[in-house]
């Protein structure tokens, strides 16, 4: 059985490694094959982004090999998947190779639309990536005081981005001395600060405490920089300094090419198995599900342990074994030194407790024990 | 004017708000748009952007667990 991971994330490393554990045998005899495909190299801790942003990180500390992250007996290779053939069980890469299987993962995880906003890729900062997060981090440390605005679209990976870097920057300022010459404002789509509601009644609160000031229902529309203004949808304007934009997101390219609106992938709730005729031998994790739930790495960590369990117990019983509950587990970075947490499924709302420096801690220890839980084995 | 229908059944909070959001771009002063949700949070969420936007909310309604709400593109 040649079973195909496309997409060397979150996702698909726990996926792989969770599954040549649980074939171990399989794969010595060569009864099954673990093939992954990925576009890069290299695997970034992505959470990290956000403290590069402020300082607290530097880039080069969220990457690791991705070989060394691989249980032996995986193939690994850095081929980017061009074109998903769901009716041939085959894909086609950038090295014009083309890989068939009986399984396919596929793993690709999602994009910050900054280029889906006029205006904004020219005027915002952001940090979903390497390169914007020291951008922004350079930005942050030439700003001497003024109105800075965070902006946020939906849907965007990591539910808690927005709120962590909003509340960080309370304590950046604060630590350099300036915050009383920092107007903090924060906008967000819909009519409360966050989608998981109980978020919000936590989180508007602690806005109001800290000074922060916020507008909901305000729907980017377009940034006009010469007159540094944020537009939204809805026809209000705010003026802003320094914006720093979370915006929208979007599946993959490939993913969006294979017809799925956005770049999401139709995908059962409980199976994981992508909807359609074509679904059967085809599970989707992380971020580039449709499902209505946090795209976040604990999502994709999840979901990755439901579809390995389930794959080799096909393997050596016939049948899966369990379904996947919406269970997400998220951590709330409430300033530099506070944090908490948000857990829930899909019958189960998060209600999160006040924030402690304990749960700091143990994010601060997450951070590092990421490449264990990649690894397979947390 | 036309009547459009936007069906956002099975997409959660704040899925159908987004879906009316980018259909209204599309749509000319005087159509309806008719939004389909099976989530109550929408149903609430909807009318409250149709006020703050400007638009002219018109109703919602609820059937075998399918709410409609009604909104007409006023400017
Ligand atoms: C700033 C920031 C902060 C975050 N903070 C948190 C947090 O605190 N907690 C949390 O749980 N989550 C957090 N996340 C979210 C988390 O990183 C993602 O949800 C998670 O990585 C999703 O896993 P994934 O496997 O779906 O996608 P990814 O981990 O993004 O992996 C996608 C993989 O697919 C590969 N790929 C892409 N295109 C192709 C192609 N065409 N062919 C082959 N391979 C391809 C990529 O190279 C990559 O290896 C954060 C994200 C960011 C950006």
């Amino acid at each position: 059985m040649k079973i195909l991971i496309v997409g060397g994330g979150m996702g698909g490393t726990i996926v792989a490694n969770n599954l040549a554990r649980r074939l171990h045998g399989e794969l010595k005899s060569g009864k099954v094959r673990i093939i992954m495909l990925s576009a890069s190299d290299r695997h970034m801790y992505q959470p990290g982004l956000l403290y590069v942003a402020v300082g607290r990180m530097t880039p080069d500390e969220l990457y690791r090999d991705q070989a060394s992250l691989l249980e032996p007996g995986i193939e690994f290779q850095v081929d980017p998947v061009t074109e998903f053939h769901f009716a041939r069980n085959q894909v086609s890469a950038q090295s014009g190779k083309t890989y068939d299987y009986d399984v396919l993962v596929i793993a690709t995880g999602s994009r910050a639309m900054m280029g889906s906003i006029p205006g904004l890729a020219e005027n915002a900062e952001t940090f979903y990536t390497e390169e914007s997060a020291v951008k922004m981090f350079k930005a942050l440390r030439n700003f001497e005081g003024g109105r800075v605005v965070v902006t946020v679209g939906v849907p965007h990976k990591c539910p808690m981005a927005p709120l962590e870097i909003t509340f960080m920057l309370n304590d950046y300022f604060k630590d350099r001395g300036i915050r009383d010459k920092v107007q903090l404002h924060y906008t967000y789509p819909i009519g409360r600060v966050h989608s998981l509601e109980n978020v919000a009644k936590w989180a508007a609160p602690e806005f109001d405490r800290m000074g922060i000031t916020y507008e909901t229902l305000f729907n980017m529309k377009e940034v006009d920089g010469a007159n540094k203004v944020l537009k939204s949808e809805e026809g209000s304007e705010t003026k802003y300094d320094l914006l720093i934009a979370i915006p929208a997101h979007k599946g993959m390219e490939v993913v969006e090419k294979a017809g799925f609106q956005n770049g999401w992938v139709p995908t059962n709730r409980a199976t994981l198995h992508m909807e359609g005729e074509h679904g059967k031998n085809v599970l989707v994790v992380g971020d580039t599900t449709n499902l209505p739930i946090s795209k976040a790495g604990s999502t994709a960590h999840f979901e990755a342990e439901v579809i390995a369990e389930n794959l080799a117990a096909v393997v050596k019983m016939g049948a899966p074994v369990r379904d996947y509950d919406g269970k997400v587990f998220c951590f709330i970075q409430a300033g530099k030194e506070r944090a908490t947490y948000a857990m829930f499924n899909y019958t189960t709302p998060p209600s999160p407790q006040p924030p402690t420096r304990a749960v700091h801690w143990f994010k601060t220890a997450y951070n590092k024990l990421y490449w264990t839980s990649a690894r397979g084995l947390l | 004017m036309a009547r459009k229908i936007i069906d956002a059944k099975g997409s959660f909070c704040p899925g159908p708000l987004m879906e009316l959001i980018a259909g209204m771009k599309a749509a000319q002063v005087g159509d309806e748009l008719e939004v389909l949700s099976t989530d109550k949070g929408s149903a609430n969420d909807i009318p409250e952007w149709v006020k703050k936007v400007g638009h002219e909310f018109i109703e919602t309604r609820e059937e075998g667990g399918v709410w409609h709400v009604l909104v007409r593109k006023a400017k």
